[in-house]
């Protein structure tokens, strides 16, 4: 019982390490095919990431320390987000220690020292780019507390695999404060991955970045940790929206080896799924002037109290 | 005086149609400038021309040591004064050389600070930094003082792969209170190169001063060259080189409004009108041998004649380029987020564009009704007139639509070049221009008139030749049109200027 508990948190924390460039690569590749442009491989992210941790890392002359430890901080909350996350399996003895609001808090943390470490340097893309970050994120949070709220009052729990659990408990049909959450999530998924219309990853222009901008003076092993780690947001991000949304298919509870394998490609599934919608989304859009941002997140703020407003008057199962 | 006086006083030059020069004194520079500015005149170009001791050289004698020239776009033609000078002669604690024009025309300022760094000729503007030339003692950026009043400093590495220049911006948050620029990183000599090479191979320098406006510089200098040969071009080539020419602007058109797209996020308008520029530069190749049809245009005529069968090709390819950018030009006016990037984003007024004296496409749409094509109808043009393109709006979403309907207008006029090409030789004989003829060419290029100012010497060898880009005007206005504007927008606005910076820098 509690050996296979643990197996299956490793094997969680492995999958979303080894497929959370891949993701990215698919969603890239998506981008590419939507755009009419031949894509580059699906592979190219996990080239990138070892191309940088064979190089030799620079740093500029007045970083601090935080500078250097940013990566690992930065990648470490990623990758404990990732063992509290169900997406394969609710057996996650991770979970006792962090619920879905101190989730909440670890991409908070993140936030926090990929900001402070852009700063550190003291180049103006850097401060510009934290700037934005902080704009962002200070109003991505609430409403992703506000969509994580909600399916914690339909299941009476803030464990993520709980929820997850009672969601996928619950008859099939379409529960109108989850449509309105999942209205929100998906647009705070878009502002805090730095994906088309809030930011664009693959613009080349110093002034219009956020994400990029903070990461300009990193390179090398640290620039690798910091694309993986936000390979593995990208990746967290979707199986948070798979947990609350489209929960079945989450080995749950004694299912033991079988169920565990079996969960596997259903995640794949939802995953190809997931990235070609995210990338529809971005192509079919353009990037928000940066003073739109605030708007558009108050709208996923407003559709997760919606949701709220929604369970509350239908008074909920 | 009015305008008109002077006009008459001037001698007729050749090339350029409807374009006279007068040599003017120190006492009368200024005065004319101001009757020019007062006729609604604008600044073409200015240049410094070393005269030597030589009197019979100096119009109005007295052994000056250099000429300080103005060409005007005036309502009757091209107006050029000639200001001979004697450089290092004045005193003072800020010894000027000639009054410079910079009130009248505030983008002389540049003009006459870049001549003081190549020709040593003082202005009397108090700006007195150097342009083109980079001390290592660095460049006194105009600061902005404030309360939460920062610089960002962006380039001249930029983290693309773009020309490089350097923009200092004083900002509060995101928003920009002062943009200055800082050019003259590929300063390269390339008037200087020009001095001493024979007259007949000049075009193919010109047409690789910048990239982007080939023919527009070859054409230009070919004008000057057959001006001072007396030559006529054949009708043939005449119109091959307006074809040549529309199909450069076709080409940077399609480029720009992809690139404009994509700078608003809108990563598809990109790869498609990239897919048509691509097309298009390939036909160009199969029809001229060259891309970018640097060396389509030649003294007498063009390089390169045109067989039938390529040009029924190229008719098809714009055709195609025509009918595909129109229906990109829908997806793109109708889709909300790219229209509200593109709207009210780095708003140049027509006041504005007056007083500075803006030129060519971002003039035309900022009100400023001047296309060199139309105003001075040269060959083939006066056949073929385009219709003249002009948006008020002044903003982002104004200078695409202007590259949208010139865009079609260009399709439309090369196709008809095409259809109605004359038959007969495409290039005639050029004879060796004797040395001290002076002349000038004018053509309209896409990012507007591009001028160039020619003088023979012995041999049949270049003695000086100054070619000059609108964009020498149109960057002051940049740093107004992004005023009051977010930083996050600069590269937009940036793009929608699409200015050059190896043809300023030179």
């Amino acid at each position: 019982m509690r050996p296979a508990a643990y197996i299956s948190q490793s094997l969680e924390i492995a999958v979303a390490l080894a497929a959370a460039p891949l993701f990215l690569g698919w969603v890239n590749q998506c981008r590419a095919w939507l755009a009419n442009r031949s894509a580059p491989s699906v592979l190219l992210p996990y080239r990138n990431i070892r191309k940088l941790f064979h190089k030799d890392a620079v740093l500029a002359e007045n970083a601090s320390a935080l500078f250097r430890i940013a990566p690992y901080v930065v990648f470490g909350t990623m990758v404990v987000a990732a063992g509290i996350i169900p997406s394969l399996s609710g057996r996650l003895p991770l979970v006792a220690a962090a619920d879905a609001i101190a989730l909440v808090g670890l991409f908070g943390t993140a936030r926090v020292f990929l900001s402070l470490a852009a700063m550190d340097v003291g180049t103006a893309f850097g401060t510009l780019g934290a700037r934005r970050e902080m704009m962002v994120g200070f109003l991505a949070e609430p409403a992703l507390l506000m969509v994580i709220f909600v399916a914690s009052l339909i299941s009476a729990t803030t464990a993520l695999p709980a929820i997850s659990a009672h969601l996928a408990g619950a008859r099939l049909v379409i529960d109108p404060s989850l449509a309105f959450t999942a209205v929100a999530f998906t647009l705070v998924l878009l502002a805090e991955n730095a994906r088309i219309p809030v930011d664009n990853p693959a613009t080349h222009l110093e002034l219009t970045m956020i994400h990029e901008a903070m990461l300009l003076e990193y390179s090398a092993r640290h620039l690798a940790l910091m694309e993986w780690a936000a390979a593995l947001r990208l990746f967290n991000y979707a199986c948070i929206g798979f947990a609350l949304f489209v929960p079945w298919g989450i080995a749950a509870g004694n299912v033991g080896p079988l169920g565990l394998t079996l969960a596997i490609p259903i995640l794949a599934l939802k995953l190809a799924v997931a990235g070609a919608g995210l990338a529809l989304i971005e192509t079919l859009s353009a990037k928000l002037r940066i003073m739109r941002a605030p708007e558009f997140l108050a709208t996923a703020f407003l559709f997760a109290v919606l949701g709220l407003l929604v369970h509350v008057l239908l008074g909920g199962p | 005086m009015p305008l008109t006086k002077w006009w008459q006083r001037a001698r007729e030059v050749c090339g350029a149609p409807r374009t006279r020069r007068i040599g003017v004194t120190m006492e009368q520079w200024s005065p004319c400038a101001g009757d020019v500015a007062a006729g609604g005149g604008r600044l073409l170009a200015m240049w410094a021309s070393d005269i030597g001791q030589d009197a019979s050289a100096a119009p109005s004698g007295r052994g000056a040591a250099t000429e300080v020239c103005a060409a005007f776009l005036t309502d009757p033609g091209v107006l050029i004064l000639e200001l001979p000078v004697e450089p290092g002669r004045a005193s003072g604690p800020q010894p000027a050389d000639y009054p410079g024009i910079e009130a009248l025309f505030p983008c002389a300022s540049r003009m006459q600070r870049a001549m003081f760094d190549l020709s040593a000729v003082r202005s009397s503007d108090p700006d007195r930094r150097p342009w083109l030339r980079h001390a290592p003692e660095g460049y006194d950026f105009v600061r902005v003082a404030g309360e939460g009043v920062h610089e960002v400093a962006v380039g001249p590495v930029h983290a693309g792969t773009i020309e490089p220049g350097h923009f200092r911006f004083s900002v509060v948050g995101e928003k920009v209170l002062r943009l200055e620029e800082r050019l003259g990183y590929k300063h390269k000599g390339i008037e200087r190169r020009f001095s001493g090479l024979p007259l007949a191979e000049g075009h193919r320098l010109a047409a690789r001063i910048a990239g982007d406006s080939a023919v527009a510089y070859s054409w230009a200098y070919c004008q000057a060259l057959e001006g001072m040969a007396a030559c006529v071009v054949p009708p043939r080539a005449a119109a091959l080189r307006a074809l040549c020419l529309e199909l450069e602007r076709i080409a940077n058109h399609l480029g720009d409004l992809g690139a404009l797209a994509n700078d608003a996020g809108f990563a598809f308008g990109l790869t498609q009108f990239s897919r048509l520029k691509e097309d298009l530069l390939r036909e160009n190749s199969r029809a001229f041998g060259q891309r970018y049809l640097m060396d389509a245009v030649a003294p007498g005529g063009t390089h390169a004649d045109l067989a039938a069968d390529a040009a029924t090709r190229l008719a098809a390819r714009i055709a195609a380029v025509e009918h595909e950018s129109a229906e990109l030009r829908g997806i793109l006016e109708d889709h909300a987020g790219v229209r509200d990037r593109f709207t009210g984003t780095g708003v140049l007024t027509p006041e504005l564009a007056l007083r500075l004296g803006v030129i060519g496409l971002v003039g035309r749409a900022s009100g400023q009704a001047l296309d060199a094509r139309i105003d001075l109808a040269f060959a083939p043009y006066d056949g073929h007139p385009p219709a003249k393109v002009v948006r008020g709006e002044g903003d982002v979403a104004a200078r695409a639509t202007v590259r949208h309907e010139e865009l079609a207008e260009s399709c439309r006029l090369a196709r008809a070049l095409l259809a109605s090409l004359p038959p007969g030789p495409c290039l005639s004989s050029v004879r060796t221009p004797v040395a001290g003829s002076f002349a000038t060419g004018l053509v309209e290029g896409w990012r507007g008139p591009t001028f160039v100012a020619l003088e023979a010497g012995p041999d049949g060898r270049i003695r000086r030749c100054h070619p000059h880009d609108p964009s020498w005007q149109n960057w002051p206005a940049l740093e107004h049109a992004i005023l009051g504007n977010i930083v996050a927008d600069f590269p937009l606005i940036n793009k929608s200027f699409n200015l050059a910076y190896g043809a300023v820098d030179l």
